[in-house]
């Protein structure tokens, strides 16, 4: 496929600890088109941001990364240097992290953060840095971009840094963006402009974008394809739509009972919920690590092999219950 | 409301002097400015807004950890000033956002939950332990995590035990400061059912501080939404999210995402600039964001008006005239 920017397949990364080997990353797969936005969503230690750093070659030193394939614009970066996988970093795949107010250095202009990846991937020019600059922060929505150049950081709000942060991912046309909880630490009513903002210049740079949240909400506004992860596995994936109005995994349907939703949910009804909490992932794991909290758990769950349950167009659950059984109970439960 | 409210505060303002630097001397930043909100018992009133409206300000007020510049907070219709700290404290207990930062990590979990029981002198220390037990219990806890510490638990388990130390002296109100934000979907279900199962037994009253507006709807019986230190609207749940009449609140509302695909994301029609509260805008505080600004929004600061339980502070709704008793521009106290 020519529109593939990213693929990857069966990714894993391990790490040592004291009490042996840690997996927060068990094999899991996506590819990502220009264009198109994969949501990958899960709960906190399901892995979804070790994910993010492994593709970014971001991973602390003790961390092992194993992947069959990991090709970014058809070319494979499993084994690039460190020097090569910096060059790729920043320039055509580009990250925004969750915290505006870490991720910005305290210490320097917003103009000069923002120079600095310019200067270091496109050109030596500053006059040029400097005119990416202002139409970027103009783009992001930012008043005054000019004057704002010679600004600190603390001098900016919230949604104002995270706007930065966008214009910086920004600045070396990037093929790639990955945005891990880009709005997590804003107010509600920023985090709908960001995400609006964040949509607009996505489908206007034609970029493939990896958002990562634990928000389903977020997920079902912006995504085209949704990945659930739970325990460093991809538990259910598809396009967003189908998981949404079907999700299959018992999983993704607990999370989704969990959210109360205005006028659907009734004022002091008892949500859903998800009882147990995250297994150790620690050592030899073997069968579905959810297991622990299902409700549908039998004694075959310990013995389940990684074999997706395929449901067309995409839509695929790694759960032993057959897709005639999830849906022939649905329809109780939808009933408003 | 005949009913005497479990808290209520009348016209309170909370003016902090803010220092402009080296020789420039500071100026008045009005945080709470002139407000009055009745808390009924047995009820759960939501407090909405963005960060930076006065939502904190509030609960510290509340809590008594604050005094107001000018005003009154009234516990059970009695004037604060009539109570100490420690008998306020007794009334009336906080649980916070970040459960990974309001509990001490060199402390075991028994000694943070009796800790009030400790400060207050009730009881005999030998049946400390014991409440201790009861109150994890109640919370969900197995009675073992008493010997740990803080680090040894998860988010959820935390939050619980900020909430056990919340209600072990049994306060009639509980300020719950964005309790589920920090939360995972999963537990954050768990606190809230957790929180209204608690209620139902110990006959509290909340005041549910929030940026979550699918929460506090779930929640709240009455609904009271602050902009710029004020409470631009404030009406029971269903006529606030069926109805809502400030261009502020229907902006927050619209701002919420839902999990139904197919909607995209809201375009808010707010602009991104939130004013500086230490030099607020004239007129209507709201008014540089305001898509349905009129002329009149420059100038003049909008009256509260009272449509039943319905208060609504717009030039939209109810006349223009005089602004209300406190004034919005900075006169020091």
């Amino acid at each position: 496929m020519s529109g593939t920017i990213l693929e990857v397949e069966n990714l894993s990364v391990d790490i040592p600890v004291a009490a042996g080997m840690l997996h927060p990353v068990r094999g899991i797969g996506f590819t990502v088109s220009r264009g198109e936005t994969l949501c990958i969503v899960g709960e906190s230690g399901c892995g979804k941001s070790l994910t993010s750093l492994a593709i970014m070659g971001l991973l602390p030193k003790t961390a092992r990364r194993n992947a069959d394939r990991m090709e970014f614009l058809g070319r494979d970066i499993r084994n690039l240097r460190e020097r090569e996988m910096a060059r790729l970093r920043g320039g055509s795949m580009s990250m925004i992290f969750q915290e505006p107010m870490t991720s910005l250095n305290p210490s320097y202009t917003i103009g000069n953060q923002l120079a600095e990846v310019y200067l270091r991937h496109v050109e030596q020019s500053r006059a040029a840095a400097r005119d990416r600059a202002v139409f970027l922060l103009e783009k992001v929505g930012i008043s005054s971009a000019a004057s704002r150049l010679g600004q600190y950081p603390h001098q900016l709000s919230g949604g104002q840094r995270q706007r930065v942060m966008i214009a910086m991912a920004l600045m070396c046309g990037p093929e790639l963006i990955i945005a891990d909880e880009p709005t997590t630490a804003l107010d509600v009513t920023i985090q709908a402009q960001i995400l609006h903002l964040l949509a607009e210049l996505q489908r206007e740079f034609r970029m493939g974008m990896i958002l990562i949240t634990h928000d389903l909400g977020i997920v079902a506004r912006v995504a085209d394809k949704v990945q659930v992860m739970y325990a460093g596995k991809t538990v259910e994936e598809g396009p967003c739509e189908t998981v949404f109005d079907a999700p299959m995994h018992p999983y993704t349907q607990g999370l989704l009972r969990c959210i109360p939703i205005p006028g659907r949910t009734r004022r002091g009804e008892r949500l859903g919920s998800v009882p147990g909490i995250v297994p150790n992932l620690v050592g030899e794991l073997s069968g579905c690590m959810f297991r622990n909290r299902c409700d549908y758990a039998s004694d075959a769950c310990a013995g389940l092999r990684d074999e997706p349950t395929r449901m067309g167009d995409g839509h695929a659950y790694t759960c032993l219950r057959a897709p005639e059984e999830v849906l022939g109970e649905r329809q109780p439960a939808e009933a408003p | 409301m005949t009913e005497a409210a479990a808290l209520e505060t009348v016209d309170v303002t909370c003016v902090f002097q803010v220092s402009q630097g080296l020789l420039r001397g500071s100026k008045p930043l009005r945080a709470v400015n002139g407000v009055s909100l009745k808390i009924p018992r047995g009820r759960v009133v939501g407090l909405v807004g963005e960060s930076g409206c006065g939502k904190s300000t509030m609960a510290n007020i509340l809590l008594g950890l604050q005094r107001p510049s000018s005003g009154d907070v009234l516990y059970s219709g009695d004037s604060a000033a009539g109570f100490s700290r420690r008998q306020i404290a007794r009334r009336i207990q906080p649980i916070f956002q970040d459960p990974y930062s309001s509990l001490n990590p060199t402390k075991s979990i028994e000694s943070i939950v009796s800790q009030p029981l400790r400060i207050h002198n009730v009881g005999a220390p030998s049946e400390w332990s014991a409440r201790v037990g009861e109150m994890l219990d109640v919370v969900g806890l197995p009675r073992r995590v008493a010997s740990s510490y803080p680090s040894q638990l998860s988010g959820g388990q935390r939050q619980r035990v900020a909430i056990a130390r919340a209600l072990i002296m049994r306060p009639e109100v509980v300020i719950c400061d964005e309790p589920t934000s920090a939360l995972d979907v999963s537990v954050q279900s768990q606190i809230l059912n957790l929180l209204q199962d608690l209620k139902e037994e110990f006959g509290l009253t909340y005041l549910l501080i929030s940026h979550n507006l699918a929460v506090v709807q779930h929640m709240a019986d009455r609904v009271a939404v602050m902009y710029l230190g004020r409470i631009v609207e404030e009406a029971d749940s269903d006529t606030l999210f069926n109805d809502p009449r400030h261009p502020y609140t229907r902006a927050l509302l619209g701002s919420v995402l839902t999990p139904e695909p197919r909607l995209g994301v809201p375009d808010t029609h707010l602009g991104a600039v939130f004013p500086n509260p230490i030099d607020p805008p004239p007129g209507c505080t709201f008014h540089p964001r305001c898509p349905d600004c009129m002329a009149i929004c420059r100038s003049e600061p909008p009256r509260p008006a009272s449509d039943g339980g319905h208060k609504t502070e717009c030039h939209l709704y109810g006349g223009a005239g005089a602004p209300p008793t406190a004034t919005h521009r900075g006169d020091n106290p």
